[in-house]
């Protein structure tokens, strides 16, 4: 029987057949944040019922904990609210907790995999859309709501609908000035922020295997913004250099019983997808969104488009919604438009490697004098690496403020907001109405892009600042 | 949760596409307030002016649609963030029941958990209902779960799927903790052989303390 990774990373989960499609699952891990993860245990208390197997449950604030220096848990108001409280029942529910300054706090989906808590094939849930940043290692991981969370802490398990699969190859070399960010964004501009509704997608092709873990996750990170629950990647020599000797991976003979299942779970060569999309990334350009969904992206050479040449009724009154929005005239050219603020951070692009693309950019320039420009590291662990080697001073010396981990203007739940009417390009992965606050207009970009509107104080094309080193 | 047969009254078109649960409520919203206070903040960025006075051609801030308990929607309603919040801010206005071409797979699993109906049925079905709540106002649509249809006034009755664990469960009021809280011995037996099969799963330990 030939298998796909989702079907192996399925199988061995499934408690109870359920009929129709559906199975009780269990679940290997199960992450908690300072918002839905509350909301969760407050439920589980509610309704009276015990949790189930703590050990498997690792909580962390991350959404609502400011990000200015100095911060602690009662900085804000939101935070104050939030922060103690998860601290509070996580303590007596006898889970993990790592506090808003403990050494290893940082967004779920990138403390996850650096402390070696995503592995390949376990069953992760998480109370937050990204978890399917998780697959990238090839983990089966998906996001839940917070009844779901109290059923998972209850029983350890979760019912789900088996989805179908369609396979995304990525082959060829990327050009340069190209990440991948923008191979991600131009797959949700080519197949529609719907396309992935309904499937488990898995990554595949010579451009992923080329790629490192921390671009994995960010491919992987992006898959709920095409409708994918669940985006995967099969594991491989780079996954498990990736993972040895990280804090809770497994050790010693546990290491070696997992690395050999974990070799078992690749697709096999004559398995079958539901659905299979090739995409050449030698033809992918940085990428820009001009509007408040993610589909909306063109290649920095692009224009805002005309409504008037949509397929359809509901794709032109979206476009024109979104062009009144983010204050664009149909037919505009994407680059040099003026920049207020610029984020360099998140789920999608907080990690080292992001950090040292944009830097790279940032190196011995200085952020334009129209535009503010933050940089928050995912996690204290990619703070710690990062001062380490001076990308920190490099930020400061430029002009960027540097800042304490957390989501921040990725979802502004923290108070921390881009101002109403600012254009600002991010590194993040929803450009919605009133994501980053309200009448905030986002443009998604990749790290490196970003930098570049810092320091030119407008949307540029990174290749032609890329190339001066 | 309360069991749900059939819903009947107005229903209120809202037919983008692609509303994202962003847009239905605010997270900052679920950050400050209870589950039972957010019917003010639904869709308010599309629900009030600059100046944030409600802005009457928004539909539902139009007297006919206020007690609407059906909301009929444009294709992948709820896509984006997992936020339960979003269900909990429709139930603050009444809505039990939307009806779509498509949802986001997130938000209608959290649909189920909160005793509210998704019905999937073809765009120009949803467009043609649209049309009719557009005219007639007041005109109740009822949706029947026990028979899977929904009519609409002076219709004929059109037939939807719906997966039959997710239809007993609106219909008994059952929820899904509680029915696998049964299971617990079950549980048990699948953890006890994973034990074995896949022991670095279950044993995690903390390598900074070896």
């Amino acid at each position: 029987m030939a298998d796909t990774l989702f079907e192996k990373t399925w199988a061995p989960h499934v408690v109870a057949d359920l009929r129709d499609g559906y199975a009780l699952l269990h679940v290997d891990r199960n992450l908690l944040h300072d918002l839905s993860g509350s909301k969760g245990l407050d439920e589980v208390a509610r309704r009276g019922h015990a949790i189930h197997s703590p050990h498997l449950s690792f909580s962390v604030p991350d959404h609502a904990v400011s990000t200015l220096s100095g911060r602690t848990a009662t900085s804000t108001k939101i935070s104050a609210r939030l922060a103690p409280a998860l601290r509070d029942k996580a303590a007596a529910a006898g889970i993990r907790h790592f506090d808003v300054n403990d050494p290893e706090q940082g967004i779920v989906h990138v403390i996850g995999p650096e402390l070696g808590l995503t592995l390949p094939g376990l069953l992760i849930t998480c109370g937050d859309s990204h978890t399917s940043t998780h697959g990238a290692l090839g983990a089966l991981a998906f996001g839940i709501g917070s009844t779901e969370i109290a059923h998972v802490l209850a029983t350890q398990t979760i019912i789900q609908k088996r989805p179908q699969t369609m396979r995304v190859v990525f082959e060829g070399a990327l050009p340069l000035g190209v990440t991948p960010k923008d191979m991600i964004l131009h797959l949700i501009g080519t197949i529609g922020t719907a396309g992935g509704d309904g499937y488990a997608v898995e990554y595949a092709g010579s451009a992923i295997r080329a790629m490192p873990i921390e671009g994995r996750l960010t491919i992987c990170n992006m898959s709920i913004e095409f409708g994918a629950k669940v985006g995967q990647i099969a594991p491989d020599d780079t996954t498990y250099e990736y993972l040895a000797g990280r804090r809770f991976a497994p050790q010693d003979a546990n290491w070696n019983a997992a690395l050999a299942h974990w070799r078992t779970l690749p697709t096999d060569r004559s398995a079958r997808f539901n659905s299979e999309i090739a995409i050449n990334v030698g033809q992918i350009e940085p990428q820009i969104t001009w509007g408040t969904s993610p589909e909306h992206t063109v290649g920095i050479g692009g224009r805002v488009p005309n409504p008037a040449t949509a397929v359809d009724s509901a794709r032109r009154e979206a476009w024109a919604d979104a062009i009144a929005y983010m204050g664009l005239t149909p037919g505009a050219a994407m680059e040099g438009l003026a920049v207020d603020h610029v984020f360099i951070g998140s789920c999608t692009n907080g990690r080292l490697s992001d950090l040292r693309a944009a830097a790279a950019i940032a190196e011995g320039r200085k952020v334009a004098a129209n535009t503010t420009a933050w940089v928050v590291p995912g996690s204290q662990s990619v703070k710690r690496a990062a001062e380490a080697e001076g990308l920190d001073r490099i930020f400061k010396d430029a002009g960027f403020q540097w800042r304490e981990p957390g989501c921040s203007q990725c979802v502004a739940a923290n108070g921390e907001f881009v101002a109403p009417g600012a254009r600002s390009v991010s590194t993040t992965n929803r450009n919605f109405v009133g994501r980053q606050g309200p009448r905030a207009r986002t443009h998604l970009a990749s790290p490196a892009m970003a930098a570049a509107a810092a320091v030119t104080g407008q949307i540029t094309d990174v290749r032609k600042l890329a190339t001066r080193a | 949760m309360t069991p749900l047969t059939t819903i009947s009254g107005p229903a209120v078109p809202l037919m983008a596409s692609n509303v994202n649960t962003d847009v239905i409520i605010r997270i900052e919203r679920l950050s400050l307030l209870k589950r039972d206070q957010l019917g003010p903040f639904a869709f308010e960025a599309w629900r009030n002016r600059a100046d944030g006075t409600p802005d009457p051609e928004f539909i539902l801030n139009q007297p006919a649609w206020a007690d609407a308990p059906i909301l009929l929607a444009g294709a992948n309603f709820g896509c984006g963030s997992s936020r339960e919040g979003a269900v909990w801010a429709l139930n603050c206005l009444g809505i039990r029941a939307v009806i779509a071409p498509s949802f986001g797979a997130i938000f209608a699993n959290n649909c189920y958990q909160n005793g509210t109906l998704p019905v999937t049925l073809p765009a120009q079905t949803v467009a043609a209902f649209a049309e009719i709540a557009r005219t007639q106002r007041d005109a109740p649509f009822t949706i029947d779960l026990n028979r899977k249809v929904v009519v609409p006034p002076n219709g004929a009755p059109v037939r939807f799927e719906i997966d039959e664990l997710r239809r007993q469960s609106l219909l008994t009021g059952l929820d899904d903790i509680s029915l696998t809280a049964q299971r617990l011995s079950e549980i048990a037996a699948f953890q006890a052989g994973d034990r074995c099969c896949r022991p670095w799963v279950h044993q995690i330990t903390d390598g900074d303390k070896t």
